[in-house]
């Protein structure tokens, strides 16, 4: 289990000061002029080494992102973007960041501005977290105040940090679809190429990354890159933010180190399954998007890109989404591609009209209202879907799916047997009025 | 996608403008983008409108639009995009959004949505009788360790029962909604554990005045710092996730295949459809065991390059071969050996048992490796089974192996 002294977020209860002292009195902004001072080469080949893995889902290497950033200005800013628009149902660890230990971020944004070369970064925050943006902005403050970030400041890298806010757009999430947000339109995904390290926002060459990525970069910074890829196993190393939720018994937000098992964090944490370790039906192991796994395939599991990889799924945001067999598991996927429907941007056909086409069949498949040739056919349509959009929200509206006729597919005949079983009593039901 | 219209122009306003204290913090936010990129601050600019009037009406996008410069149709299509927008008039004294998202509904969201029904309105985004309050479901909000849990304007109130929620939809219709305590409902420090803190429970751990101190006493002990040269070491030791799985494409090896066929294949279709195992790269190769002795980490290298190309005929470690005498002995009755290998002993000048018996590791490594065997001398132990053979012939083997030498 990873010890306190290891973490890196050391306030993420926000039961410690919360203001610039107590998080320098934790050691942040502790050394920040001297790392500058070791150049962007140094900071970038040190990101690269700790192995760093992006924390918004996807584990794209943060080091490399950064290093995609043109070295010589063409006559156009360079920004740095951070995606806190955190919307990926499961997830809720930028907001502890956000709300309890904002420094951590601030003083990952001038070290990653620096390194990129940006004049400024936008924290993009999703509208829905109101209280998190008022702490965050209070931080910049009192960090503008100190003057260790702005113009003139002690660390001798001119950089402004402006927080700006989404309004309930999961798609906003999308590094393109955010940027199309920040410039004031609609969230529709732009094509890549041209990536946005080349055309970004305004044009202008723009690395987006997500909070946690950027939050724990001075921390590795400060420590060593050797230092943070000791914990974890090869190429998923680090700490990482863990949440518990659903059906355990105490559900939390929780750091650990990458590759910790199923059960441990459970245990540790979680307090156990609700009902016991026998009575584990189904888990989520990374936020809506990743494919549901069976209980007793990821109890011994390490939990990280790899581990969940081997079993079919992803490890996502780390989101672990726990059902316990009380839960109704084709109702649970049908809610998510509610979710997906509902969040479409409308762009694309195959994701506008297949998403709803998809719900539509799984509202029908809960109740058992179908032939049984039609699972197959949805999970054609799902891979009709997959891969054929601009982002990638078709993918993941069709991943939960596949995961779900993957693993409980006697579960959906079973319904449809009963249901084809009762159908000559389908009598109209008597509502007593209320 | 959802579909989103302008509320009926029954109850649109006419007119729309910015109080003293938005104006400024209107001013405040366009200043943050760039000159000619006004346009980026339309999003915080119409928040700031619903908290004014409550909720978007299309005179305030109209004249949020000219106060940004822009047509009045991209205005448009951002209120109707974002749904956090309320395009139509809530609930004067609360407007209770439930996240029904599968996190919230795993921990009872469903009879949340209940409460708001009956006490409420049957139907979200209508108001009830008196105009005070409405509920609207909405997507995850982002809080999904504090489940179940709704968002009134600012504030979210989680980890809430359905006799909870009844009781704080009563203090809002009270007008008393400022009393009720934002955050979780039960008792919890935000997002830690019910039952107490599992980490970070006491700050000392984490100050850093506890750390320079720790690293202090570190540094008076040892001299040398080891503390970080030794880690690179550490990360070695612990074996990729895909270690000692064999590396093939079989068909029979896919974990997808719960039970071989039952169906009888003809030799010639099965050798038809049957896949080769893909060569053997240098990164395919498992990894070195767990160095447990401080002479191991010179090795490694050493073996991984047997390994990867066949080892000289010159090296040192060759055994030595003898001129073929005139009673050969049957390598063959070594298990491991067969006619081909055997040929290839016999190149190398080994014919008897008793040349076997006597190689010493390095010699038996050399030979491994010449055969490309990946550790086969060893775990099928030749020498041993030499010695027996050249001790008492297949007697003492079966004694000594108990069963008939192959």
């Amino acid at each position: 289990m990873l010890q306190d002294k290891d973490r890196i977020f050391t306030n993420i209860y926000g039961h410690f000061d919360q203001s610039l002292a107590g998080a320098m009195a934790r050691g942040q902004w502790d050394g920040t002029k001297a790392i500058i001072d070791k150049g962007r080469d140094w900071i970038i080949n040190e990101m690269k080494a700790s192995g760093l893995r992006g924390r918004g889902g996807a584990g794209f290497p943060t080091g490399l992102k950064w290093s995609f950033m043109p070295k010589q200005s063409d006559g156009r800013p360079s920004y740095l973007v951070v995606n806190a628009d955190e919307s990926e149902p499961g997830t809720c660890k930028d907001r502890d960041i956000l709300r309890h230990d904002p420094h951590t971020l601030v003083e990952g944004c001038l070290l990653a501005g620096f390194a990129m070369g940006a004049v400024a970064a936008y924290i993009y925050v999703r509208g829905e977290f109101i209280r998190e943006r008022e702490a965050l902005q209070r931080a910049i403050d009192e960090a503008y105040e100190a003057k260790l970030i702005g113009k003139g400041n002690k660390n001798g890298y001119d950089f402004d940090v402006y927080v700006h806010h989404g309004a309930g757009a999961y798609i906003c999430g999308e590094e393109t679809a955010l940027l199309e947000s920040l410039e004031g339109k609609k969230g529709q995904p732009r094509l890549k190429p041209p990536f946005p390290a080349n055309v970004g926002l305004y044009g202008c060459p723009t690395t987006v990354n997500n909070v946690e990525s950027i939050a724990v970069a001075p921390t590795i910074l400060r420590r060593g890159a050797a230092w943070f890829s000791s914990i974890g196993r090869p190429n998923n190393v680090g700490t990482k933010l863990f949440m518990l939720v659903g059906h355990v018994n105490t559900p939390c937000t929780v750091e650990e180190a990458m590759g910790i098992t199923f059960r441990e964090l459970v245990e540790k944490h979680g307090g156990g399954v609700r009902g016991g370790w026998d009575n584990l039906l189904a888990v989520i192991p990374g936020g809506a998007s990743c494919p549901v796994i069976k209980g007793p395939d990821i109890l011994d599991a390490p939990m990280d890109f790899d581990g969940m990889r081997e079993l079919k799924s992803s490890f996502g945001t780390a989101a672990v989404i726990i059902m316990d067999k009380s839960t109704d598991i084709v109702k649970a996927i049908a809610r998510l591609s509610y979710f997906f429907k509902h969040e479409s941007c409308g762009q694309c056909t195959p994701c506008r009209e297949g998403t709803g086409w998809m719900w539509r069949v799984m509202e029908r498949l809960v109740r058992g209202e179908a032939q049984k040739r039609e699972i197959d056919m949805l999970l054609d349509v799902t891979k009709q879907i997959e891969g054929h959009t601009i982002c990638a929200l078709g993918d993941a509206a069709a991943w939960p799916i596949q995961g779900l006729i993957r693993n409980f597919r006697p579960e959906i005949e079973r319904r449809i047997d009963e249901f084809t079983r009762n159908a000559h009593r389908a009598e109209p039901v008597l509502v007593a009025a209320e | 996608m959802s579909v989103r219209r302008l509320a009926d122009a029954s109850v649109q306003p006419a007119s729309f403008a910015f109080n003293k204290a938005n104006a400024a913090s209107a001013k405040k936010w366009i200043a943050k983008y760039p000159k000619g990129r006004e346009q980026s601050a339309i999003i915080p600019l119409l928040m700031l409108a619903q908290e004014q009037e409550g909720w978007v009406t299309k005179a305030a996008i109209e004249s949020i639009c000219e106060m940004l410069g822009m047509p009045y149709i991209r205005g448009l299509e951002v209120a109707t995009f974002y749904t956090q927008y309320q395009l139509k008039p809530v609930g004067t004294r609360a407007h209770i959004q439930v996240c029904g998202t599968t996190p919230c509904m795993l921990r009872g969201s469903e009879e949340l949505m209940d409460v708001c029904r009956s006490k409420i309105h049957h139907d979200q985004f209508h108001t009830n009788e008196a105009g005070t309050l409405s509920w609207e479901e909405v997507e995850c909000l982002g809080a999904c360790v504090n489940a179940p849990m709704v968002m009134i304007f600012k504030d979210t109130y989680e980890d809430l029962t359905p006799e909870r929620l009844a009781e704080i939809i009563d203090d809002f219709e009270a007008g008393k909604g400022h009393s009720v305590p934002v955050g979780p409902q039960n008792g919890r420090h935000f997002s830690a554990p019910v039952s107490g803190f599992t980490a970070l429970a006491d700050e000392k751990a984490i100050l850093k005045a506890t750390r320079d101190k720790a690293t202090k006493a570190a540094a008076r002990t040892t001299k040398e710092p080891p503390a970080i040269a030794a880690e690179p070491a550490k990360v070695a030791v612990v074996p990729p996730s895909n270690a000692a799985k064999p590396k093939t494409n079989a068909i029979e090896t896919s974990p997808a295949v719960k039970t071989p066929s039952k169906v009888k294949a003809a030799p010639a279709a099965e050798k038809a459809v049957s896949v080769k195992a893909p060569k053997a790269t240098a990164a395919a190769k498992p990894v070195p065991a767990p160095a447990t002795t401080p002479a191991a980490p010179k090795k490694a290298p050493a073996k991984k390059e047997a390994a990867s190309a066949k080892p000289s005929l010159d090296d040192k470690n060759r055994p030595k071969g003898i001129s073929k005498p005139a009673a050969v002995d049957d390598l063959k009755l070594i298990s491991g050996v067969g006619p081909k290998i055997e040929a290839t002993l016999h190149e190398l000048g080994i014919f008897t048992y008793a040349q076997v018996a006597s190689w010493k590791k390095a010699e038996r490594e050399w030979v491994d490796g010449y055969l490309s065997f990946h550790g086969r001398i060893e775990r099928e132990d030749w020498v041993k089974q030499a010695k027996a053979l050249a001790k008492g012939g297949i007697q003492e083997y079966i004694r000594v192996f108990g069963k008939k030498p192959v």
